[in-house]
């Protein structure tokens, strides 16, 4: 009797498991896994990935070029994390003090840029930007300028377009933990004697770290990897992996290279969530 | 709890605990200050370019960006362009089906993790979670070079399954999210009533749980929809989605059409966005 029912509960498992565990492993980590197998394939006559097996396109990465390239788009990333998170800290903490009420509409307008077309967004904030866009035009009709600001094709742009798409990305997160924080912890700190800097510096942080790190894995990951970003923003001036990448996969036609700096982008994004693991284990053992 | 009453910010308590200490006072206005002035300028970073790009959309000029008048001649070209209509209806045909794929899948899944104890359950946990920590660039060249090394011919098929390889994750934390707060209770006065195994799925807990799986299936049209990056490259010839479309088009230069589609498809897709929260919340236990 139990033996059959052990035995229908295992069958039902296996038929509620089997669609989505059939897809996650071949349309999700086998295609992962064949980015490594052809990261160490060399080309054949027609550019297709072909044997013999070779270290090359590990050593084209290790070019000062590509060097210089990871170190950009790692800092870049690095850098829009850190701006995201001095943004959005204040913006969360504003909103978990609200009324319901508010606090409800205020989390709507962040879910709205949240979800909805990246591509479209960050085109919009590219036309905003534009040599002939409405920021010049303005500046123009004031007078404040005498010819139009050059403010798109430079690292900045590409930064200012990172801190856009990304921000919901941190809010949101940080948001959630504040909203969960207990308030009289602070009044405790302040009775002690501690002055707001502070309760902000060994109460907030602390306590808040959970979400500080969910929004950086959140908004880190995106960056490093981004691309629409960087080719609007950029104008074709400036390079990061991501676009590195899909010209390796277009134009240059060179997929096992493109698949190298594939695997070097995860190993990349898989040391920090490890770090995000991590730190976030060590938080929750110090509580 | 505190959070609800007029103050806003920490030291605001303190404001209400000491209103004596007039020091104390000076020291925290600013401090509200701050915090109201950096959330406003925030939300205005944040949806300017987005409103500015909606207005622009209705200008009566060719180039630039100076006001020309009100029109909506750009809307009206719009639906005269055969090209993005095509584009427009694959984009719906592709999120339909991947849709119905991922609530299927993504259901499924959500019920088997969260109501049934088995050996490799961190595994699917992780895996589950790849979508988050994969870049959409590498998952994107990833299916590309699977499609090519397994023969499949790239266009509807391709961007379906991959459609529905990104977005059941989300359906799936939706479901599984409501599968957590379910009161089994409910379940268990069914079957002392008679009712069998599939009975009570049917009738108890699908019901139940359909907020969860509407409100995850047009987070996953949305997200079908506004794909690009990995529609991009597992895409093959004649099934250009709008995002590709606009892409394209963006690339030959900025129109003031590109704007018109734009901001409907900004419009279509924080319709979507709203509509599913207000169900989350509407039907919160």
């Amino acid at each position: 009797m139990l033996q059959t029912i052990r035995e229908r509960k295992g069958l039902q498992l296996l038929g509620l498991m089997l669609p989505g565990g059939f897809w996650l492993i071949l349309f999700f980590a086998l295609p992962l896994t064949l980015i490594f197998a052809i990261s160490f394939m060399s080309r054949d006559d027609l550019s297709r990935p072909a044997l013999p097996l070779t270290l090359a396109n590990y050593q084209q990465t290790f070019d000062p070029l590509y060097i210089n390239l990871f170190l950009f788009s790692v800092g870049l990333s690095l850098l829009t994390t850190l701006i995201t998170l001095v943004i959005a800290f204040p913006v969360a903490l504003f909103m978990a003090r609200l009324p319901k009420r508010w606090r409800n509409i205020m989390t709507l307008l962040v879910m709205i840029p949240f979800w909805t077309n990246f591509l479209v967004r960050t085109y919009a904030l590219q036309f905003l930007m534009r040599a002939n866009g409405p920021i010049n035009t303005l500046l123009l009709s004031l007078g404040l300028t005498d010819e139009p600001l050059q403010m798109l094709s430079t690292p900045f742009a590409v930064l200012i377009g990172l801190v856009y798409g990304e921000l919901p990305f941190m809010i949101l997160p940080l948001y959630t933990s504040l909203e969960k924080f207990d308030w009289s912890m602070i009044e405790a700190a302040q009775d002690l004697g501690a002055d707001a800097l502070r309760t902000l510096a060994r109460v907030m942080l602390p306590l808040t770290a959970p979400g500080i790190l969910a929004g950086s894995i959140l908004v880190f990951v995106p960056s490093v990897g981004s691309y629409i970003t960087v080719e609007l923003m950029g104008g074709g001036k400036i390079n990061m992996i991501g676009r590195v990448i899909a010209q390796q996969f277009g134009q240059s036609s060179n997929w096992p290279f493109g698949s190298a700096i594939s695997l070097l982008l995860m190993i990349v994004v898989t040391v920090a969530a490890l770090i995000y693991f991590r730190v976030g284990r060590g938080e929750r053992a110090a509580l | 709890m505190s959070s609800d009453t007029s103050t806003i910010v920490v030291m605001g308590e303190r404001e209400e605990i000491f209103p004596q200490e007039p020091a104390e006072r000076q020291r925290i206005r600013p401090g509200r200050l701050a915090l109201v002035t950096i959330t406003l300028l925030t939300f205005a970073f944040l949806y300017a370019p987005i409103i500015i790009l909606v207005v622009f959309s209705f200008n009566d000029a060719r180039t630039g960006a100076v006001w020309q008048g009100f029109t909506l001649d750009w809307y009206a070209r719009l639906f005269r362009n055969e090209r993005l209509l095509d584009a427009a209806l694959r984009s719906l045909i592709v999120a339909v089906v991947s849709t119905a794929g991922s609530v299927v899948i993504g259901t499924l899944t959500a019920l088997a993790m969260e109501r049934y104890r088995f050996r490799s359950k961190t595994f699917w946990d992780g895996l589950l979670y790849m979508p988050v920590i994969v870049p959409e660039i590498v998952a994107g060249v990833s299916l590309l070079l699977f499609f090519a090394t397994a023969g499949v011919e790239r266009g509807f098929l391709t961007l379906a399954v991959s459609h529905i390889a990104f977005s059941m994750p989300f359906v799936y934390l939706t479901v599984r999210a409501r599968l957590a707060d379910f009161d089994l209770s409910i379940e268990e006065a069914a079957k002392d009533l008679g009712a069998d195994e599939w009975v009570t799925f049917r009738r108890i807990t699908l019901p139940l749980l359909m907020p969860g799986i509407v409100s995850g299936a047009l987070l996953a049209f949305t997200l079908s929809v506004d794909d690009f990056i990995i529609s991009f490259f597992v895409t093959g010839k004649g099934w250009d989605t709008l995002p590709i479309y606009i892409w394209s088009a963006l690339k030959r230069g900025v129109t003031p059409e590109v704007n018109a589609v734009s901001a409907m498809l900004l419009v279509f897709s924080a319709t979507l966005v709203v509509a599913s929260l207000i169900l989350q919340r509407r039907h919160s236990y």
